[in-house]
């Protein structure tokens, strides 16, 4: 196994390598110079003083000097400045916009994972009846609906006419005029609540579905969710810590709302349609047979021994969902103005940011391949049936 | 083991080349057939075979409504009705859908009475000058009478003083509050002559809806078509020889789907100026040689241990030959498959990309939503519902559509979905 992980890591660095590659040549191929641009549309600044700033940012220096000293400068960790905010350094940049995009992303992933498991587990199990019909066609028509138009559909709808969310961006900044918080510090704790939170309760979940007695497990589950609410709510209201950061953590959320409810809605039938196929390839099974011979209830049977079997695939894409939640980032952030790492990819390619679109681009190469090395090794882990070769 | 010896073997095993071709064509005939009939009992794949036949029928009656029937059309045109008279009409008619001698002649002689129907009722029923989807323009639009006032509180009958200063009285001197105001408007909503209204350029709906679709179908075959072949091929190669090769292809397909595709088509698209069939070949290409190509690769491994392909080995096929003839062959149909969604991807990531105002292209549904909302009609709600709705509608419709024929299709030719 060891081996192996050591064996894909080369791979991988040797494809991050190309990667960077690709995409610093494509990137420079860009028509135009943002930096030129600047300077040669200001009539303030003196010919010779903006060849001086081309110069000392190394804009003149031939292609392969300039690959180069940046590919150095990449594996030293210094992902050099962003040229349209200019003193800002790029890592800086990019470390203010992750923590947007996690708390965003991580609750959308949850919320839609969820519903799409649950459902998938209902149409499997009632295949060819009217209520998998009605579902399969209501999600297919929400998941290949034309996100963008459907999003401003939203917008106009609950922001708009309805008016009980806000239309865009990701916080009010009258409320934050005269915040002791900066708006990431607010992200950060609002993404360590949910990480520990959503950690305690799957634990839980876990734990408890080993109670055979059902009346039981029952009792005892509700108990605990009911504990981790209340610690919950004990965190915002009762303690220090929380509750004066709750306004402004109250603000954020207030507008996650549509976001979060519009890519639920559009995502989840893609998980439901793949839990379907893999409880029907599940449901073929000689266990399930078995299980059914032995006079289990029906929803035992469904819970327990099908759905549980097969999660396997939706546990690979969620990994991958999480990897590349960037690249569908893009859209999202674009309609809402939600200011993540979506948007600056977009709009450093848009505004020719060369460091800044290089170092977000890395950023997205870098999650999307450590998680596809994430899936494999599950995917060993978790599937019996595969073993990795050369052991 | 050479090939000369397979050559002559299969000569003589298979003397006459037409009674060779007139079987495989039967064969043929009766997998389709087979499927077809796996694929009628699938309700939610027919619903969308009739939504891609009717999008398909807009965008053929397009060029028919505006310069006359020309023969591609009218051949078009044919391969949208027989399936469809074949198919809905017959039934209705009483005759029996599995005489073949007698549907056969019948349905052929009903499809091609319809099309010169078609084309002889609508043939150049739209003046171009009005019409056309991008340089047409309604001169005459309705007319509405707005009243001036300081305050307004109906957008549909009163007029704000600002608005009122590109306005005259008729005798030239200045509108004031309480003056009454003839306005000819663009975009005009649905009336006779436009039935889906006109856009704010005075464009018809309609027209720019079949056009629309036109550009879909010719972006989701092109990508559909190139999908296919990379995926097939570079999933049958990298099966076949194994090896390096495969290790450098599936890397590559690795590569491939890492790429965060979306931010490298607007990075493209602001190198080169992009047209709709580039887009179309690179969508292909990139869901072709990633991730189709890493599904048929693994179809393909299963087809390469069977014995036929040892067999053919034996018999002295060559390498290329097995890979075309024994391979491809068997791959096929999950690659179809994948056509189907490659479908679904291509129109969604046109739209998307027009709508972001990265594509060079006269017309598409993504156009209009992009057009819709950068003149902020979006905000208007139900006001304006002719620029908003039928273009989004259309992309979620047709996307769906392939969608659902994809599933149905899945449904039929993955064995372990089968329901016997």
């Amino acid at each position: 196994m060891t081996r192996y992980i050591a064996r894909r890591t080369a791979q991988m660095v040797i494809l991050f390598l190309v990667f960077l590659t690709l995409t610093f040549l494509l990137l420079t191929a860009l028509p135009g110079d943002v930096v030129k641009q600047k300077f040669a549309t200001n009539p303030n600044i003196p010919p010779e003083a903006a060849q001086l700033a081309i110069e000392r940012l190394g804009l003149d220096k031939p292609l392969w000097e300039q690959y180069s000293s940046y590919m150095w400068n990449f594996f030293r960790g210094d992902f050099g400045f962003s040229f349209t905010q200019y003193p800002r350094p790029v890592s800086d940049i990019i470390l203010e916009r992750i923590p947007r995009t996690l708390v965003l992303f991580l609750t959308v992933l949850v919320s839609y994972y969820i519903l799409g498991f649950v459902t998938g587990k209902f149409i499997a199990w009632r295949r060819g009846r009217r209520g998998e019909h009605a579902l399969t066609v209501g999600g297919v028509l929400l998941y290949t609906v034309f996100y963008p138009w459907f999003a401003l559909m939203l917008i106009w709808f609950f922001a708009f006419y309805a008016d009980v969310v806000p239309i865009n961006k990701f916080l009010d900044p009258q409320e934050w005029v005269d915040a002791p918080f900066s708006s990431n510090h607010v992200f950060m704790v609002i993404f360590a609540v949910l990480l520990v939170g959503a950690v305690t309760a799957l634990v839980f979940w876990i734990l408890t579905r080993r109670i055979r007695d059902p009346a039981r497990r029952r009792r005892i589950a509700w108990t605990g969710y009911t504990l981790l609410g209340a610690v919950l709510v004990w965190f915002w209201y009762g303690s220090e810590f929380g509750s004066a950061r709750r306004l402004y953590a109250g603000d954020i959320a207030h507008h996650m709302i549509l976001p979060v409810m519009t890519i639920t809605l559009i995502s989840f039938a893609g998980i439901m349609l793949l839990t379907r196929s893999s409880m029907l390839e599940t449901m073929r099974e000689d266990f399930i047979l078995t299980a059914r011979a032995k006079g289990l209830a029906e929803n035992i049977v469904r819970d327990r021994h099908a759905a549980r079997t097969a999660l396997l695939p939706v546990t690979t894409s969620l990994v991958i969902a999480v990897a590349t939640v960037i690249d569908g980032g893009i859209i999202t952030e674009t309609v809402y103005s939600w200011p993540g790492m979506g948007e600056l990819l977009f709009s450093s390619v848009i505004n020719q940011d060369l460091n800044l679109a290089i170092g977000a681009f890395s950023f997205v190469g870098v999650m999307a391949m450590v998680g596809h090395l994430v899936v494999d090794i599950l995917y060993v882990f978790l599937d019996p049936r595969i073993r990795v070769t050369g052991e | 083991m050479t090939a000369m010896s397979g050559s002559t073997i299969s000569q003589d095993a298979f003397a006459g080349r037409l009674s060779r071709w007139r079987r495989r064509a039967k064969l043929l005939w009766t997998g389709l057939t087979n499927n077809w009939r796996l694929f009628r009992a699938n309700r939610i794949g027919i619903v969308g075979v009739s939504i891609i036949m009717l999008f398909g029928f807009m965008a053929l009656i397009h060029p028919i409504l505006l310069s006359g029937l020309s023969w591609y059309s009218a051949v078009g045109l044919f391969i949208v009705f027989w399936p469809a008279v074949a198919w809905l009409a017959l039934p209705i008619l009483g005759e029996h859908r599995h005489n073949r001698k007698i549907s056969l002649p019948v349905t052929v002689g009903l499809a091609a009475a319809l099309v010169t129907a078609v084309g002889v009722g609508l043939g150049d029923t739209w003046d171009a000058g009005t019409y056309h989807p991008v340089v047409g323009n309604e001169a005459d639009p309705p007319t509405r009478l707005l009243t001036v006032v300081n305050d307004v509180t109906d957008p549909e009958t009163e007029m704000s003083l600002r608005q009122a200063l590109l306005y005259s009285n008729p005798d030239g001197s200045p509108l004031l509050p309480g003056d009454v105001v003839e306005v000819r408007e663009q975009p005009a909503q649905p009336y006779g002559r436009h039935w889906l209204g006109t856009d704010p350029l005075g464009r018809d709906i309609l027209s720019q809806l079949m056009k629309g679709a036109q550009s879909a179908f010719l972006l989701g075959m092109v990508a559909a078509i190139v999908t296919v072949s990379f995926a097939t091929a570079v999933g049958s190669i990298a099966a076949y020889l194994g090896g390096w090769v495969d290790a450098l292809l599936m890397r590559l397909a690795d590569l491939l789907l890492m790429l965060p595709g979306l931010a490298i088509f607007i990075v493209m698209s602001s190198v080169f100026t992009f047209e709709l069939w580039h887009l179309a070949v690179l969508l292909g290409i990139l869901s072709g040689f990633g991730g189709v190509a890493i599904v048929l690769k693994s179809q393909a491994l299963a087809v390469t241990v069977k014995p036929f392909i040892e067999a053919a080995r034996v018999a002295g096929a060559s390498t290329a030959r097995v890979i075309l003839v024994h391979v491809v062959p068997n791959v096929m149909p999950l690659s179809l498959l994948y056509m189907m969604f490659t479908v679904t991807g291509a129109i969604q990531t046109e739209a998307i990309l027009s709508f972001l105002g990265l594509l060079n292209i006269d017309m598409s549904w993504g156009l209009m939503i992009e057009l819709a909302r950068n003149q902020g009609y979006f905000l208007t709600g139900m006001r304006f519902w002719w620029l908003v709705f039928p273009s989004g509608l259309c992309v979620s419709l047709l996307a769906a559509a392939f969608f659902l024929v994809g599933r149905a299709m899945d449904e039929v030719i993955n064995p372990r979905l089968r329901r016997r």
